[in-house]
Formats: C-alpha cells, structure tokens, sequence
C-alpha cells in the first residue's frame, strides 16, 4: 500500500506534526507571536490531512474487506490505533489552544505526537491494511479500541500539562518534584532523540521493512553494537540530565512569562483526567471485558494486557482520590497524573514489546 | 473501662477503613503486585517462569528466585490467599467508607435548599450584582419568570429588606461517587458467584458427534444436563489466502432425546442454552481420520438435473440422467501445484480439499481431473456438467470452550450501574442559585450568587444570562 493516497497524506500529516513541533518551541523560546501562528497553522493543516488520510484509508479497507463501512474502520492494528492516537491528541490540543487562548501547551504536547510518529515509523510496523482474523470482527471491540484511544489522548492531555505543572511549581533543585520533573522531561526527550536516530539509521541502512520492532529499537544509541556508541548514548543521556537538572528554573520562568497560571494547568490536567477517565472504564475496560466474553467466554483472565489496563485503572482512580486528601493537592498529585500515563504507555507499548520478548523462547 | 477501650479501638479501625488515605495505599498495593504477575507468567509450567526470571536476574540466581516466588504464591497470584486478602481488604474500605459518609450526603440530598443571608450569598463562587430603580416586589414576577428560563423552579421568600429566590437541580447527583463504588462491590459479588457456581470447560467435538459432558483441565468431566452435537465445522478464506475469515460450527442441542435448538456459532457470536455457553475457540483433524471422510457432493448434468451424493475418496457417483460416471481416486487435504504445474499436498490439515476425479463415459473421451472445495472454477467439467464439492466432513473436530457463570449477568449489571455512577459523577452537578432582592435608602440591588460542585464554567454561564434577563427585564419595567 505504500503508494497508495493515504500513505502519502499520512506522510503530510508526519512532516506537518513534526514540524509544528518545532516551531511551538521556537514560539517558547523567541515569544514572536508569528512563530506562533505559523505554528497553528501548521498543525490544522496536517490535522486536515490526516483526517483525509484515515477517511481514504477507511475507503481502501471497506473495499478490500467486503464486510460493511463499520467493520473497516481504519483501528485494527498497531499502526492503525496510533494513527488515531495522534489524531485525537491533536484535536485535544486544538480545542484546549483555542478555549484557554494560549499556544504554550503546544511546545509539551506536540512531541508525545512526534514521537508517536517517529516510533511508528522506526519500527517498521506493518502498515498494510490487512483482513479482520475472525476474533477482531466484533463491534465491541470496535467500541473497545475508539473510546480506549479517545481516553489516551486525555490522558496524554494531562501528562503534558502536569508536567508544565510542575515545571511551574517547582523552585528548588532538590525537591523531589523538581528532581521528577527533570527527569521525566530527560527521559521523554532522549527517547525522541534516539528514536530519531533510529529513524535515520535505519531509513540508510536497514532493507526489510518486515523487521521486527525487537530487532532495532534503540539499536541506533543505547543498544549498539558498537559498546563504544553504548556508552556514550548513556553519557549523553546523563549529561543531558544534569543540564535539565541543572537549568530546569529557566524553563519555569518562559512558561511563566506566557501568562499560564499553575491553577490553570491544574484545572486542565484534572479536567483531561476526569474527562479520560469513565471514557477509559466503559470503554477501556468495560468494552474490553465484554468483547472477551463474547469471544472466548471469560470477560476477565488476568493477562497481561488486562491486568495493565487495571493497573493504569488503578493509577487514575488514585489520582482522583489523592486529590481529596490534605496536603496533597498540587504537586504530588502532578506527580500521579504523569505517572499514570506512563502506565498507559507501558499497557499499550510495554506489554507487547518489553512482556511479549521476555515471554517468548528463542529471541535473542 | 474495658469496653470503653474495646469501643475506641473498633472506632479506630472504622475510621482507618473509612479514610481515603487507606483506599489509596490499597490502590498502590494492588497495582504494584499486579505488576509483578504480569512479568511473571501465571498457571504455567516451571520452566517457562525459570526461563523469565534467567533472562532478568541471570541463570544462578533463577531457580532461587523460582522457589521464593512460588511458595509466596506469584505463579497464580491472582487467586493466593493474599491476593484475595487484599481485594476483601478494597471491598472493606469501600463499603464503610461509604456507610461513613452516606447519612450526611443523604441529609445534604433531601434537604431542600433555604433561603441565604446576604454575607453569605456574597461569598459565594459565583456573583452577580445588578441595580435597579423601585420596590422589590414590583419585579417579583420578572424574576421569577427569569430564574425559570434558565431552567430552575424557584421558591421565594421574604426578608427584611426585600424578597429571595432560591433554587437548585441535581442535588441528586451528590450520590453519583456512591453509585460508582458500589458498582464495584456489584462486580465483586458477581465475580465471587461465577468462581463457586460456574465452570470453565472444553470439548473437543468431531463433526457427526454428539456428546453430554465436557472436560476440565484435568480432565474431569462435567455433565451438561442435555446433548450437543456437531453437525458440521468449517472455515472461511478471504479469497484464495489462507487467511480464516471466519469459524463456524453448526451445533445442534438434544434434551431428552428431542431437539431444542440449532445454531451456527462463529468466534463472536456463540450459544447459549440452560446456562452454559458454547464458544468457538479451536479445531482440529482428528487423527487418522482422512479415509473415513465423507465427500459431500452436488452433481449435476448438463440439462440442470443435479442430486446430493456422500461418498468417500474411491466411491464413485454417476451424473444424473447420463450414464457417465466418476470415480474418486485420490484426494488431498490441502493442494496445490508447483511451477511446474504438478500437484502437492502442503499440509496435513484441511486448509484446500480437493480430490481427483476420473471420468468414464460411453459416449465422449474420458477425461478427469482435480476439483477443489474453494474453487469452485474447477467444478465444472468440459461436457457442461457440474461437480459441487461442498464439504469432506467428517475428519475435523471443532474445538468449543464450554462455560457456565451465573454471576455474569450481576457482572454486567455492575459494569451499567457503573457507566450511569461515573457519568453522574464527571458530567453532571449539583447547582444552587440564590436571587437577593434587597432595598435599601433608596439604593436597590439584585444580588444573584450561585454554586455548583462541578462544570462550574457551564454554570458560571446559565448565570450570566440570568443576570442579562435581569437587567433587561428592570430596563422594560421602569
Ligand atoms: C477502584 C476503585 C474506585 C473507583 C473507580 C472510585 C471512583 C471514584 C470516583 C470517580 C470518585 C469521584 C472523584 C472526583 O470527584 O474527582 C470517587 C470519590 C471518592 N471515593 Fe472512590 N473509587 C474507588 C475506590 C474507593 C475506595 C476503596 C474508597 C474508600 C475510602 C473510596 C472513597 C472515595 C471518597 C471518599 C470519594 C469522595 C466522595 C466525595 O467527593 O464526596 N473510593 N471515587
């Protein structure tokens, strides 16, 4: 499929949401209202390109399938569910940009888009549409995958601004929040980097796009070859840090010097939640469960996947509990609110590509 | 002097399990623990866990780690005493957090909404103020017809210095958080009653079959109270791939002797019948089966005369009103030809029947040739006659899990009373407003002041237009 039209407006939408990532924090770092705009109008014109993307794609899957416009919707693997990921994610922030009047969000929650993208493309996922197996031709599952990804965006949402929360709230350098912060800011930015690299090394070196994610992820920087590169993707990565570490108080005073107040991440990081969360019970869980039920006859088995969908659950409902507890409104409370999408991360990511490895014989 | 101590320390452990603080360690406690089930695989053989935890702690420190976490009870955590333990410790909290807090929420519920002094009315979240000109009682009507376009009924009063309206919606949403909780403890009951009263099942059944039990994992069996039988089982491709498109069993239910049901299950859509459900989850070949298949044909002759033929592989048939005959020589489960356009078999199972068909007539040349179930270009012969392969049955066995949970649809009831708890909860609120009309030396004013617990913008909104209706309606009176 790879020529095909809707490969070619989801390759628009990439380059757009890349650079629409680039120009928020040009926006941050030189305050040039333009920057800004240009920015804005960079991602709606990539948002509307993805959209006709998903809609041909649903086009190229309904005539392909023979089954009815419902069961080819375009979220039927890995790709496929990613692909709307960032799609809502960006939708989220358009609304949030133009409610709240400020394009400050944009420089936090572009990159999880950008690195969704970039991940999509190092690994090498298959991006054919392919037949629905008979398991998957279900419509809670259909319900199951849409609310679960509509819920992630939210939460995606409410990681970035908890973040900028607490960037905001933080002055001193040996707080615990200021030290999470830093580090929950390095790790996310060296991870984009490396998948970076990954990209580039891997457009120049590796053929197969069959290969699979296992195979070369961070093979670029952390896990090379060549130890000599190893180590230094580690020094880096450490030195990097400490410079976040060490200057972090700059990055508080830009995001203030844009007019947001810590009331008001808070309130849009706990909205985002309270918005993701029943979308992510019914859907996430719910769905999940009952479409388990009707395929194989127990709507709960403890798998992997289910029981990391109860944890991220679990995450969630104690973020909404810690907020009514004294003493930790604020930052702790921020503090849940990004761990939780680190859960979701993990349920989504981890689960396949870190338990499925470890599980499998012969890999490695 | 005992009891009062005994007294105090039963109201410790109250307060300990009606605190947030408690829920929220056994939120940490069960995620945290869950995590480590989902590295470590469950209700597997030894080796397999060994393997993992070589892989993370290296080989020496394995089997070690293997003992420690299997007498801890981690290699089926999720049913161990502890595990339990802390899911009765969960149901705990929530319930007598909820009989803690319930009796005040439910006075807060009932108790309908009284007129405010205005200090207070001042202090609220949401205000407005807007003077007018004349006697508060002159703009009774106007006001109360204003509070009702914004969709409240309010009731009035009379104060020192003029008139209050007051009203409110949706106190009953304060309740929405208890409905949620309870939902989960729903669930809890539900799961409980499908632990001790259901089962779990499967049952590997050769089409032609009929049975009255399925089987456990040890293989013990369990009587169904009726007979099943398997009628037929077949897979669908999309196109000419060997990708399944579809599974499906045609199942047949027998109860004292006498049919009750029939049905073709695929993998979504399965049968139930007195409790027990029949999921199609696997097939298979039966072992040395193949020369005892039935070669399922319609056969038909040039003029449109056709007639159903069961046959086996060297069974012959004769096309119907012609003399001409075939024979079945050979047969594969799944063929297909090689460059050199020769046939082969490619797998054992029954992926592309097709059988060899040998010819005879009197009249024309003999001709013969293979026919293959998916392809049905090949049923037509060069006289004009057709030869339908439709199914070689009898040789594959559909493999079905057989479950039986009472306490699935209290499970379901759970998961809406939930979905209905949390949208009460995060969509909807509780609004209380109060319309002061006070005078005061000649100075008159309107002092509106509003709550809500929740979606205090949307509110903040309704009461903005309140405050417009008001100032519009004193500018038409006076
Ligand atoms: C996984 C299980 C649970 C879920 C999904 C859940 C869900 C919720 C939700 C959605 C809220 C509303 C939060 C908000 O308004 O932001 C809430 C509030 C609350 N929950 Fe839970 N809850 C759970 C377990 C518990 C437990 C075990 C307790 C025991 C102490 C508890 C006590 C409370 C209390 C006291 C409130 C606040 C009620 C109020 O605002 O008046 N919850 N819960």
């Amino acid at each position: 499929m790879s020529g095909s039209a809707s490969s070619v407006f989801f390759g628009l939408s990439t380059m757009a949401y890349i650079l629409a990532m680039v120009l928020y924090i040009g926006y941050l770092a030189f305050r040039k209202k333009a920057i800004g705009v240009v920015a804005t109008t960079v991602t709606i014109a990539g948002f509307l390109s993805q959209t006709i993307a998903i809609l041909l794609r649903w086009k190229e899957f309904y005539d392909i399938g023979q089954m009815g416009w419902l069961r080819a919707i375009p979220l039927t693997n890995l790709y496929e569910s990613l692909i709307f990921f960032v799609w809502c994610l960006i939708l989220a922030y358009l609304v949030i940009e133009f409610k709240y009047k400020n394009r400050t969000f944009g420089a936090f929650i572009t990159p999880v888009a950008a690195l969704v993208l970039a991940f999509i493309d190092i690994s090498g996922m298959s991006k054919n549409i392919q037949p629905l197996v008979p398991a998957l031709q279900s419509n809670w599952l259909l319900a199951h995958v849409t609310m679960s990804f509509i819920s992630y965006s939210m939460f995606a949402v409410s990681f970035s601004t908890g973040l900028m929360y607490l960037i905001v709230k933080t002055e001193k350098r040996n707080e615990p929040a200021y030290i999470f912060w830093t580090v929950m800011l390095s790790i996310f930015i060296i991870v984009l980097c490396a998948l970076g690299l990954d990209y580039l090394t891997f457009k120049l070196s590796v053929k197969s796009q069959e290969e699979l994610i296992k195979s070369y992820l961070f093979k670029a920087t952390f896990r090379n070859s060549s130890s000599a590169i190893s180590l230094l993707s580690w020094a880096v990565s450490a030195s990097l840090t400490f410079v976040i570490w060490r200057f972090g108080g700059a990055l508080r005073k830009i995001i203030t010097g844009f007019n947001i107040s810590a009331e008001t991440l808070d309130e849009i990081t706990y909205k985002s939640i309270a918005m993701g969360f029943p979308i992510f019970t019914l859907g996430g869980l719910i769905f999940g469960a009952i479409w388990a039920d009707q395929a194989w006859g127990k709507y709960w088995t403890w798998d992997p996947k289910e029981t990391w969908s109860l944890i991220t659950w679990f995450f969630y409902a104690f973020y909404l509990h810690s907020r009514l507890m004294r003493g930790w409104r604020g930052k702790k409370v921020a503090m849940v609110a990004v761990l939780g999408f680190v859960a979701v991360i993990f349920t989504y990511l981890g689960v396949n590509l870190l338990l499925s490895g470890l599980h499998s014989y012969g890999s490695q | 002097m005992g009891k009062e101590k005994n007294n105090s320390f039963i109201d410790r452990v109250w307060d300990l399990f009606a605190s947030v603080k408690f829920a929220v360690v056994i939120f940490s406690v069960i995620a945290l623990t869950s995590m480590v089930g989902t590295v470590v695989e469950q209700n597997v053989e030894p080796e397999k866990n060994l393997t993992v935890l070589a892989k993370l702690f290296g080989e020496s420190a394995a089997p070690t780690l293997y003992s420690i976490l299997d007498k801890l009870g981690f290699m089926n955590m999720y049913h161990s005493w502890w595990f339990v333990t802390f899911l009765l410790l969960f149901a705990m909290n929530l319930i007598i957090c909820s009989l803690d807090r319930l009796p005040r929420i439910l006075k807060l519920v009932r108790e309908p909404i009284r007129p405010l002094s205005e200090e207070h009315i001042e202090k609220m979240s949401i205000r407005r103020s807007v003077p007018f000109k004349g006697k508060p009682s002159a703009l009774r009507d106007e006001v109360a017809s204003a509070i009702r376009k914004i969709g409240f009924r309010p009731s009035e009063s009379e104060t020192e210095k003029g008139l209050q309206f007051y009203a409110e919606k949706g106190s009953f949403t304060r309740l929405g958080v208890y409905i949620t909780h309870l939902s989960i403890l729903i669930i809890l009951v539900g799961a409980i009653i499908g632990l001790y009263f259901g089962f779990n099942a499967y049952l590997n059944l050769p089409e032609g079959q009929t049975t009255s039990v399925a089987y456990k994992d040890r293989g013990a069996e369990v009587p169904l109270g009726f007979e099943v039988r398997c009628d037929n089982f077949e897979v669908d491709y999309y196109g000419a791939s060997d990708m399944p498109k579809a599974y499906k069993s045609w199942l047949t239910v027998f109860k004292n002797g006498k049919e009750v049901m029939n049905k073709v299950i695929t993998v979504n859509d399965p049968l139930t019948y007195e409790g027990i459900t029949f999921y199609q989850s696997s097939f298979g070949t039966v072992p040395d089966s193949m020369d005892r298949g039935v070669v399922v044909l319609t056969v038909a002759s040039r003029d449109g005369k056709s007639e159903q033929v069961n046959t086996r592989v060297g069974g012959a048939f004769t096309i119907p009103g012609t003399s001409e005959t075939g024979k079945i020589t050979n047969f594969s489960p799944a063929l297909s030809f090689d460059q050199a356009g020769r046939p082969y078999t490619y797998d054992q199972n029954l992926l592309n029947p097709a059988i060899f068909v040998e010819f005879s007539s009197p009249a024309g040349k003999p001709f013969s040739g293979w026919i293959l179930q998916r392809y049905p270009q090949t049923w037509n012969l060069p006289d004009g006659g057709r030869v339908e392969f439709r199914s070689f049955w009898g040789v594959q066995y559909t493999g079905l899990q057989v479950r039986k949970d009472p306490g699935v649809l209290i499970v379901y009831l759970g998961c809406i009373i939930m979905a209905i708890g949390l949208y009460i909860t995060f969509f909807m609120s509780h609004r209380r407003l109060w319309v002061s009309l006070a005078e005061e030396k000649g100075t008159a004013r309107i002092l509106i002041g509003a709550s809500a617990n929740r979606n205090r913008a949307s509110f903040e909104k309704d009461i903005e237009k309140l405050a417009g209706l008001l100032g519009e309606s004193r500018k038409g009176g006076n």
